[in-house]
């Protein structure tokens, strides 16, 4: 199943599909390695719910679920 | 001298290895006219010396932060003999993605494999050769933490540096590679530009310098892509490009690449300690915690609370009550440890320091007991108790600065970004901002300089106008030294309670601020949150200590230059009347200074240190004047200024190493009320920060922001201060000040109704009112706290 990485459920795994999003937003989450095929892994939520903690290419990298929505990626079962 | 690049992610260690290749060389160069921060150093032990730059930290050489375009700009144009590109071989894969955009430069260029020790202790292996095989470029491992592989890396740089290199692209496969070589080809046919292959991939992402830079080339790029079709991408070249790069590492990377089987499964120690201090009830409660302990730990002189809260419930004896001789040096020296109560480590080292100076200036007294008056007196009272004052706070900042390199080096401070960034946002800036405004509490210039990691323009400027707010270290001993003298004049809650009350109340107005600015001058859309979770580390010593060291040079740098420059001139300008008479401490009333200060007295009214007070009230404008060459100048001046007021009104006066007693003599001499006093220290705090401090502002907000943005500091410091002293002194002005501050946020909320995207150019007045609206209400539950 495709869903945006911001309805990702802590602990669940996922392939980047497709990144869509403003020129800067995509371009940056590009740099950080955020492109198709990219295995994510939504490790942790901040306290208050927002930004997430997502492991990708080996390291830990926060976005807002707002950013999160531009990524939408196929949930490994 | 031949010129080598450090080129790198960051936190790849970029840094400590700089450190280690230019030893004490070291130095923080400042450029001319751009917003430039790269650090220069020398490598001397090679066969020939060699200069190194180390570059910002970047994740690609994408035009949308300042310190990639500088890092580009650099590489491009001052052509250095070699690239040496730091990757962190803990996180290879994504820093491999910098590799392969600076492979297309032409330019010699080398990979330092950093971290190899975490690698090899996790484990894990890399094989180097077969990494430079595949990449073509040479491949040495080494670790800048244990000094590993250094002679070795520089060698094969130096060898490096000696031929050219052509850049190579690893888009060769790629769908647009055949535009990639006709723009290229074009390019090259052009003279003048140097790196054509880089210049050509950069112009198919589009990238706005390249598209601005080759107009020319623009159309052929646009016809390219109408024929074009992707089946994943469509024409989105930018993606095929980003795609294509990371394709090509993980295709080459996992042969090189070995990880040990199971590893990464088990939860390691950063793990565990990671799930407590982001847990999501307990990491603002843990943050909070941690921010108290290092302030207590630093200021406190009631060490864990031992001795009671308030003053009425200490039982610790002092040591003169202990039946011991005060005057005798030892009790003296144990009088820094305990003395009423049990001081925590940061008053400790305060009071060795005040210990060491105070024996300092009795040898100078008693040197000086033959020389004639006005030479003891410039000696002794110009000179060294200026000096002194500024020394004796040194060890506070030192280990306020200490904790926060500690919260940087092992990576919570990351963290405390991520936590934040849901409340940041909610003023417009994004938990990035966090960084530049915590550093604020050390030092503004390294803050400001630091606000360069915010893409945002309008972020940066909001950022870097309300960071002085974040009271740094100068400011301390202001905030100290009054809140000693109000201690010793009420029974008032302890230092430590005063001192961050204060802190709070800057952290509010910046906040207020902001809320303002973004709604009014500095509108625009929240900034993006992207960002790296660096691991957590153990903090080094070695690399605490440099930070230290490099922050107490710059200290004592300061101490022994502007500001001993400027207590002579105060001493002078106090000493000395219009017609350049020598004043004996008893006349000073009639100095230069008293008379400026007069002037500029009646000014400081609505704040409790203007026309109120007696005689000597000026004291309190020219502290603020000097105040403005460097905010340690507050204190000091009141060392001089107190013992030529207590010659001349005939009173007993002992300058004290913090300033508590001069502020005591203050309280008795001028009548100046705690209101007053507070409001002062909320002046100070908020006001046009140091010379430095201004001279980094002016080189890092965008032009012709600067002069708004002293005004802002001017207007903001008078108002805030005017409230604090009016609230203090007559509570019910609160309700004023409320229906002002609500007065000018319907304005400003009406007027953003009306003109929704419009931007207005200039500082609006309103924004500081309603920065005073938050605080009021804050300010007169603190206020009451004292009295």
């Amino acid at each position: 199943m495709v869903k945006q990485l911001s309805e990702f459920k802590v602990g669940e795994k996922g392939t980047v599909k497709s990144v869509a999003g403003e020129g800067k937003i995509r371009r940056r989450l590009f740099d950080m390695g955020v492109t198709p095929d990219a295995e994510v892994y939504l490790r942790k939520k901040a306290p208050l719910g927002d930004p997430l903690e997502v492991t990708v290419r080996g390291y830990e990298l926060t976005l807002r679920k707002s950013e999160a929505e531009c990524v939408s990626a196929e949930v490994e079962n | 001298m031949i010129k080598f690049a450090l080129a790198g992610n960051p936190n790849c260690g970029k840094t400590t290895l700089f450190n280690l290749l230019t030893g004490s060389t070291a130095y923080v160069g400042n450029w001319p006219g751009v917003t430039v921060d790269k650090r220069e150093g020398v490598y001397k032990r090679g066969k020939t010396p060699v200069k190194i730059v180390d570059l910002p930290g970047i994740y690609s050489l994408s035009p949308y932060t300042p310190e990639e375009v500088i890092s580009r700009n650099f590489i491009l144009d001052e052509k250095p003999q070699c690239v040496v590109n730091v990757v962190d071989a803990t996180n290879l894969e994504r820093n491999l993605y910098l590799t392969t955009q600076l492979m297309e430069i032409d330019v010699p260029m080398i990979i330092a494999l950093n971290m190899m020790d975490a690698v090899e202790k996790s484990g894990d292996r890399i094989n180097a050769e077969e990494l430079e095989k595949k990449i073509g470029v040479p491949v040495v491992k080494i670790s800048a933490l244990k000094g590993e592989g250094i002679k070795e890396l520089m060698e094969r740089a130096v060898k490096c540096s000696e031929q050219p290199r052509k850049g190579e692209t690893v888009l060769k496969d790629s769908a647009i590679a055949h535009l990639i070589r006709d723009v290229a080809i074009a390019l090259g046919a052009q003279k003048e530009v140097s790196a054509p292959l880089f210049h050509a991939v950069k112009l198919c992402e589009m990238d706005e310098l390249e598209a601005k830079a080759h107009e020319e080339l623009v159309p052929m790029v646009e016809e390219f892509k109408a024929t074009f079709s992707d089946d994943t991408f469509g024409t989105d070249f930018e993606a095929i490009v980003a795609d294509a790069r990371y394709k090509y590492i993980s295709a080459h990377y996992s042969s090189a690449f070995e990880r040990k089987n199971n590893a990464g499964e088990k939860l390691s120690k950063s793990d565990k300690a990671d799930k407590a201090l982001t847990h999501r009830v307990w990491g603002i409660p843990i943050f909070i915690l941690v921010l108290f302990a290092i302030f207590h730990l630093t200021f406190s002189e009631n060490f864990l609370y031992l001795n009671g809260f308030t003053k009425s419930m200490a039982w610790m004896p002092s040591l003169e009550e202990l039946g011991m001789d005060t005057d005798n040096v030892g009790v003296q020296l144990l009088a820094c440890f305990y003395d009423g109560a049990l001081f925590s480590p940061g008053v400790m080292l305060q009071n060795i320091m005040g210990w060491l100076t105070g024996l300092v200036g009795m040898g100078l007294e008693a040197a000086c007991a033959n020389a004639p008056e006005w030479l003891s007196g410039f000696i002794v009272s110009g000179v060294w108790e200026g000096l002194a004052a500024v020394l004796s706070f040194v060890p506070q900042i030192l280990v306020l600065f200490l904790f926060f390199s500690i919260l940087e080096d092992s990576g919570y401070m990351a963290r405390i970004a991520f936590i934040l960034d849901r409340i940041f946002r909610r003023f417009g800036l994004s938990g990035r901002a966090f960084m530049p405004m915590i550093m604020g509490f050390g030092c503004s210039v390294p803050a400001f300089v630091n606000t360069r990691t915010l893409a945002d323009e309008h972020e940066r400027t909001a950022t870097i106008r309300v960071i002085p707010f974040f009271s740094c270290g100068a400011k301390l001993p202001i905030l100290t030294a009054i809140a000693g003298g109000i201690l010793g004049a009420a029974d008032a809650p302890n230092v430590d309670l005063i001192v961050l009350g204060m802190y709070l109340l800057g952290i509010i107005v910046a906040i207020s601020a902001v809320v303002v600015m973004r709604a009014t001058t500095m509108r625009g859309e929240t900034p993006p949150f992207i960002m790296e979770l660096p691991a957590y580390h153990r903090p080094l010593f070695k690399g605490l200590m440099i930070h230290l060291w490099d922050k107490l040079k710059h200290f004592i740098k300061k101490a022994f230059t502007i500001i001993l420059a400027s207590t002579i001139v105060v001493w002078f300008l106090s000493h000395f009347s219009w017609n350049w008479h020598y004043l004996p401490d008893e006349n000073m009333n009639e100095s230069i200074l008293a008379s400026l200060g007069m002037l500029i007295q009646p000014v400081l009214t609505p704040i409790g240190c203007g026309s109120q007070l007696t005689n000597y009230g000026w004291v309190f404008a020219v502290a603020a004047i000097t105040g403005l060459i460097a905010k340690e100048n507050v204190i000091a001046t009141f060392s001089v200024l107190c013992a030529t007021i207590a010659a001349g009104v005939g009173a007993q006066f002992e300058a004290s190493e913090e300033g508590v007693a001069e502020i005591m003599f203050l309280i008795r001499e001028t009548g100046i009320t705690i209101p007053a006093l507070i409001a002062f220290i909320a002046f100070n705090m908020l006001t046009i920060p140091c010379f430095a401090a201004c001279a980094t502002a002016k080189a890092e907000l965008p032009k012709g922001k600067f002069k708004w943005t002293l005004l802002f500091w001017v207007v903001v410091s008078y108002l805030v201060s005017s409230a604090v002293y009016l609230i203090g002194e007559w509570w019910w002005t609160v309700f004023i000040w409320a229906a002002v501050a609500a007065a000018s946020i319907l304005g400003i909320a009406l007027w953003n109704k009306k003109h929704p995207v419009k931007k207005a150019e200039t500082v609006a007045i309103g924004e500081v009112a309603e920065a005073e609206a938050a605080l009021s209400a804050d300010e007169n539950k603190g206020s009451n706290e004292i009295k």
